[in-house]
């Protein structure tokens, strides 16, 4: 049996060489860029400081709201580098120091760092502790900055190396060189409250000035060098102050009486208080309404504002006021920048239309512009918010000026010789909601054939990549063939594609503002900036939904998304609707609601338009019906008595289940509303639990199959249910961080609630657990992330649920001869049989965001996402999480693919899907089906933001991106060849035979 | 094995007290993130270069970064136990569990959460280097021959080239049973595994 015998090892020798083929999950390093894409951020920009010295590259250090400090490259507005600090360790100020510290207060004035200015590494740290809560003043010498503009004059002082800080009401001398506190002066007047530290250049005197009670003002003058007080004066003005100061010269503050209409100028020179009133109305005519300080420091001159009029205002000599201008836009100001020994220049941003006036002025002579340009704005950038100005000398060695402006939309861009230099859109470093949408449609006459130019150039990429593989390529090759694959036209087309992998990602800002992303390299498509209307002066953007997705009947018309915003910050304010053309960005309605928006259910109905019904319940619980259309309201009324949904009230504890009753009975009849009704409440009582977390199936989500079979051919049926809610609740003393209490105080509850009916399907206590509780639910299971206090780590939990009821459809003759119950409806007010099984692993980081893939049809295996800490997305493939995992599974169970238990789930680098790169501030992560089967798209958004394709189950639909033609080509060419040859041979052998 | 013999002769001695008393109700956490030099690192944080290495205190409370020495510290951190965790690129570190109580200051009581290894003082190092990406293996004749194009053309080869050598070599008897077999059956083996190859 030679032909047996041989064939069995080849067959073996295949076999082993399909089984050693298993391709990777993950990534090589020349595959990075190719499917994802990261951007980097930083956030609305608080404070920013120039550090343009002589030597070295020249930056601007920047504070921002994302609580980011970062240094950016003057000339192109990259980051060189940006460190985020911890949400409560908020930056109040950042200064530089010496020319290469940055110094940074944050933590309520409570800690002071210093950080290395060329690599951001941390110099030194200092913890500055003091009696009570105050405003966190930094304040350095500021000799640097004359030092530039004074180059010959060598100051080398020793306070040059003081930093003076005033926080938790203590003053504090530190240290520039290594952060130690050289002195500190405690005040010991009740109630005084700081309002600005000055240093006289050139003096060893520090003011501290502000406020005790409300109607007295003090002032203490400290020895620079040791903290010593050397006066101390307070003075009493009846009618008490505004808590807001202006600085107009170094002895000198201009103050706002109790009721905003008499303008105070207080001098203390040489220790003596005197005041100086003069009523708004006597220098500005037609002023009404009290006036507020705009915080400015332009020696000289302060600004007001009056209603939305600003006003500028100066102080000649002794306490007496004139009125410089009055400007009617919306209008920035710097501080002020010396720039030479005695002048000092500051710039004013006004916003106009499409354009935005630019002026810069010396201190001393408002009349002389230095600058004057209009530069033409992007409308959607709206108005200037911030501004701050650094010069520059120019070969003729007249001073050029920079501006750096942070608008409305928190973008930033710095402006030079009537030109935007560069724009950052860090908007985009807070973005609250995010939905995807689809691209066009191709339109005929674009074809595959103009995108690869022709059959040669294609065939010439595809021997490139062979060469690639054969590891025959030159360094100049590989070049070619990195930048062919990044730039491969395909991927960022304005088009839909075959596989779905090109979408838009609708983005909605913290600042009110979308952005259409697309996925294929990120950049920004359109972007729009919610508009003002009369009735609503400052919306605040929540929430995004899809309005229409046209794919049946509606195909001509565009897809839209509805932008939910409340107007003002309270939760019972007006709600406005927004309604925006995702092709083109274009607001195409916009309602201003007269009643609030507390909860927004997108309804599984949509019209012959194919827009989606949205139902809004208001702070009265009334439901409003969206679109407000009499066909909506025929296909609402069909379903009237299907809608069921729930609310959580955190702070007392309560779920509560409501369904719709009948009409409003307002005085009013609007047949769009309707009174709610309350089905069922859960009371968790409040003494022993509290309400951390609530998770439902994601509305679009897909299942495949409901059946899950077992290893022993047996059948378990998932109880898939869109009306399941997950609920994790902890000891209320337990809510705090880690650490604030012992094991024994403190547990988590998780509950399945059936949304309907209230009933509680499954209920689990974890001793010795805490928050905070992440959680993902999909399909028939749930996945939460928890602290253990006993082992002192993080755990994963998994819960499935089973329906039991249809466990007897095992038989297949059942089935076979139709007395099976799948078709059967199923009432959720019947009681469901279900059972549950679940398992808990440890899990070794801390948790900020967990998701789920997505895929189009539900049949591609899931895996969770985890935000890690780091900022990282770990990939975890759920069958780690599979509660039927046992430490020896048996040989059946194996084959199905259950992996043997361990205590804790294993983190593999390699399944990180950021790979090397860190999503700064993650915040969430959300995944969008693409139209192939196995790959989903992701999305990971936080201050920095990042998408990738990801295929759990590999890519098992079509063939890679490395896969190479020209090898196939090859191979078929041979084969051919091979053919032909054996062919002849054949042929000669048969000759040869015939002769024989 | 290697590792963990590698991490015991890095660690240092290390003097600094770990907690200190603040004056008001909080403590001091003092510690040290040592990467040592005997981890070949590639690219994603330089040895020495420690200006991305973050500390954070029970999954986000408080976030700090270290000194060029590798110094950080927790500036009041009321009593209990506490959790610290190390994000470098590029490198695995294990939660730490910190005991902080106002009995035994400036006593320490640390432990690595992932392997309950105790410390004796609060140096942090990492347990593995993370490597982000696949290496791509360098070109070889077998990885070519494992490809689906590979496989093709092997068998092919064999067929074309080695069948008939067997085929000569046999026994005219066997070759005339299994000519029979092959009637009998047509060609089964064959047709069972080329879908199998073709999958790849």
């Amino acid at each position: 049996m030679a032909i047996r015998s041989f064939f069995v090892p080849f067959l073996l020798l295949v076999l082993w060489f399909y089984s050693s083929l298993s391709p990777v999950l993950s990534l090589y390093e020349d595959q990075v860029g190719l499917m994802d894409w990261h951007q980097q951020y930083i956030g609305k920009v608080k404070q920013a400081v120039f550090s343009t010295q002589k030597t070295g590259r020249r930056r601007v250090i920047v504070s921002t709201e994302e609580n980011v400090i970062a240094s950016l490259d003057l000339r192109h507005g990259e980051i060189f580098w940006r460190h985020l600090l911890g949400s409560n360790d908020v930056i109040d100020g950042i200064d530089i120091g010496l020319g290469k510290y940055v110094i940074t207060l944050s933590s309520g004035g409570s800690i002071l760092r210093s950080w290395n200015l060329p690599d951001g590494q941390m110099v030194w740290e200092s913890f500055l502790q003091g009696p009570k809560h105050s405003k966190s003043l930094l304040l350095l010498p500021k000799h640097e900055i004359d030092c530039i503009n004074v180059v010959q004059t060598n100051l080398k002082i020793e306070k040059d190396n003081v930093i003076v800080v005033f926080s938790n009401d203590r003053l504090h001398a530190v240290s520039c060189i290594d952060g130690e506190v050289l002195w500190k002066k405690d005040f010991e007047t009740e109630s005084f409250e700081t309002q600005q530290v000055i240093q006289p250049p050139g003096s060893d005197l520090i003011y501290v000035v502000g406020f005790a009670a409300s109607s007295q003002f003090e002032m203490y003058q400290i020895n620079a060098r040791n903290g010593e007080l050397l006066k101390h004066e307070s003075a009493i003005f009846s009618s008490g102050f505004l808590r807001e100061l202006s600085l107009v010269s170094s002895e000198t503050v201009v103050a706002l009486d109790s009721t905003g209409s008499i303008l105070l100028t207080i001098s203390f020179q040489n220790g003596e208080i005197s005041f100086q009133q003069t009523p708004i109305s006597n220098i500005v005519e037609d002023s009404s309404g009290p006036a507020v300080i705009i915080p400015s420091s332009v020696p000289g001159i302060f600004a007001i504002k009056i209603n939305s009029v600003t006003i500028f205002i100066r102080v000649i000599g002794k306490g007496k006021l004139e009125v410089v201008e009055k400007l009617n836009q919306e209008t920035a100001v710097s501080n002020a920048l010396p720039i030479s020994e005695s002048q000092q220049a500051f710039a004013l941003v006004q916003h106009a239309g499409s354009e935005i006036h630019l002026v810069a002025k010396l201190a001393h002579d408002w009349d002389a512009n230095l600058l004057k340009e209009s530069i033409k704005m992007d409308q959607q950038r709206g108005i200037p918010h911030k501004v701050f100005i650094n010069n520059y000398i120019r070969t003729d060695r007249s001073h050029g000026f920079r501006l750096l402006i942070v608008m409305e939309d928190h973008s930033l861009l710095l402006l030079q010789q009537g030109a935007i230099v560069w724009s950052r859109e860090d908007g985009l470093a807070s973005i609250i909601d995010v939905t995807a949408s689809e691209l066009p449609v191709e339109r005929d006459g674009v074809s595959v054939a103009k995108v690869e130019h022709n059959l040669f150039e294609w065939l010439k990429g595809h021997m490139l990549k062979l060469k690639g593989t054969l590891m025959l390529a030159s360094p100049e090759d590989v070049a070619a063939i990195q930048s062919m694959r990044l730039k491969s036209s395909e991927k960022s087309k304005m088009a839909r594609d075959h596989n779905g992998f090109r979408k838009l990602l609708i983005v909605l800002t913290r600042a009110g503002k979308l952005f259409a992303l697309h996925t294929g390299d990120g950049h920004i498509v359109w972007s729009h900036l919610l508009h003002k209307s009369e009735a609503c002066q400052s919306p605040v953007g929540l929430n995004l939904y899809q309005w229409q997705v046209p794919h049946h009947h509606a195909l001509d018309e565009n897809p839209s998304v509805l932008v939910i915003s409340r107007c003002g910050p309270s939760s019972d304010a007006p709600g406005v609707l927004s309604f925006v053309d995702t092709y083109t960005g274009k607001e195409l309605n916009s309602l201003s609601l007269d009643h609030a928006v507390v909860q927004v259910i997108p309804l599984p109905h949509t019209d012959s338009t194919e827009q989606r019904l949205h139902l809004l319940i208001d702070s009265d619980k009334h439901a409003h019906l969206y679109p407000k259309t009499s066909e909506a309201l025929g296909i609402f009324k069909r379903e009237f008595s299907n809608i069921y949904w729930y609310s959580v009230e955190d702070h007392n504890s309560i779920i509560k289940g409501h369904a719709l009753k009948c009409k409003c009975t307002g005085e009013v009849a609007d047949e769009f509303c309707f009174d709610a009704r309350d089905l069922w409440s859960v009371v968790f009582p409040s003494e022993s639990e509290k309400i951390t977390a609530t998770v439902t199936r994601k509305l679009n989500e897909m299942v495949h199959t409901q059946a899950k079979v077992m290893a022993d051919q047996d059948v378990m049926y998932k109880y898939i249910s869109r009306n399941l809610l997950f609920v994790a609740t902890v000891a209320p003393k337990g809510s705090g961080e880690i650490g604030s209490v012992t094991p024994e105080e403190s547990w988590l509850v998780a509950y399945l609630i059936d949304i309907v009916t209230g009933r509680i399907l499954y209920r689990v206590t974890h001793h010795g657990a805490q928050g905070p509780v992440h959680a993902v639910f999909s399909e028939n299971w749930v996945v939460y992330h928890f602290f253990n206090l006993r082992a002192h780590r993080y755990e994963m939990s998994v819960i499935e649920i089973y329906d039991q009821s249809r466990a007897d459809n095992k038989d297949v003759w059942k089935l076979v001869l139709g007395k099976h119950n799948l078709t059967s409806r199923i009432s959720l007010f019947s009681r469901p049989e279900v059972i549950t099984k679940s398992q808990s692993y440890f899990f070794t980081h801390s948790v900020k965001a967990i998701a789920v893939t997505s895929t189009a049809k539900g049949i591609t295996s899931k895996q969770l996402l985890i935000g890690t800490i780091g900022d990282q997305v770990l990939a975890l493939d759920k069958r780690f999480l599979d509660p039927r995992r046992s430490v020896n599974p048996t040989q059946a169970e194996k084959e199905e693919g259950i992996i043997p238990l361990t205590d804790s789930l294993p983190i593999i680098p390699q399944s990180y899907v950021t790979h090397a790169l860190r999503v700064e501030g993650l915040r969430g992560i959300i995944t969008v089906p693409a139209k192939l089967e196995s790959t989903t798209l992701v999305f990971a958004h936080g201050v920095d933001l990042f998408f990738t394709q990801l295929a759990p189950s590999r890519t098992y639909d079509s063939l890679t991106e490395d896969f190479s033609y020209a090898l196939l080509l090859i191979t078929i060419v041979a084969l051919v060849a091979a053919i032909f040859v054996t062919w002849r041979l054949s042929e000669r052998k048969e000759l040869q035979d015939k002769w024989r | 094995m290697a590792a963990i013999v590698r991490l015991l002769l890095f660690a240092f001695l290390f003097t600094a007290p770990l907690f200190s008393l603040g004056s008001r109700n909080g403590f001091t956490i003092n510690g040290r993130v040592k990467i040592p030099q005997g981890f070949a690192t590639k690219g994603f944080a330089l040895p020495g270069r420690m200006s991305n290495v973050k500390v954070i205190l029970n999954g986000g409370q408080n976030v700090t970064y270290v000194r060029h020495d590798g110094y950080f510290s927790f500036y009041n951190v009321p009593s209990g136990t506490h959790l610290i965790e190390v994000v470098v690129m590029g490198y695995f570190f294990s939660p730490v569990r910190v005991d902080v109580s106002a009995r035994n200051p400036g006593k320490v009581h640390a432990a690595l959460t992932e392997n309950r290894r105790g410390l004796n003082e609060l140096v942090l190092e990492p347990l593995r280097e993370e490597q982000y990406y696949e290496v791509r293996e360098p070109f070889s004749v077998m990885s070519l021959l494992k490809s689906p194009m590979g496989l093709m053309l092997g068998f092919m080869l064999v067929v074309a080239f080695l069948m008939p050598k067997f085929v000569e070599n046999m026994d005219p008897e066997e070759m005339r049973g299994a000519h029979e077999e092959m009637r009998g059956q047509g060609a089964p083996s064959l047709s069972t595994s080329l879908p199998r190859g073709a999958r790849n």
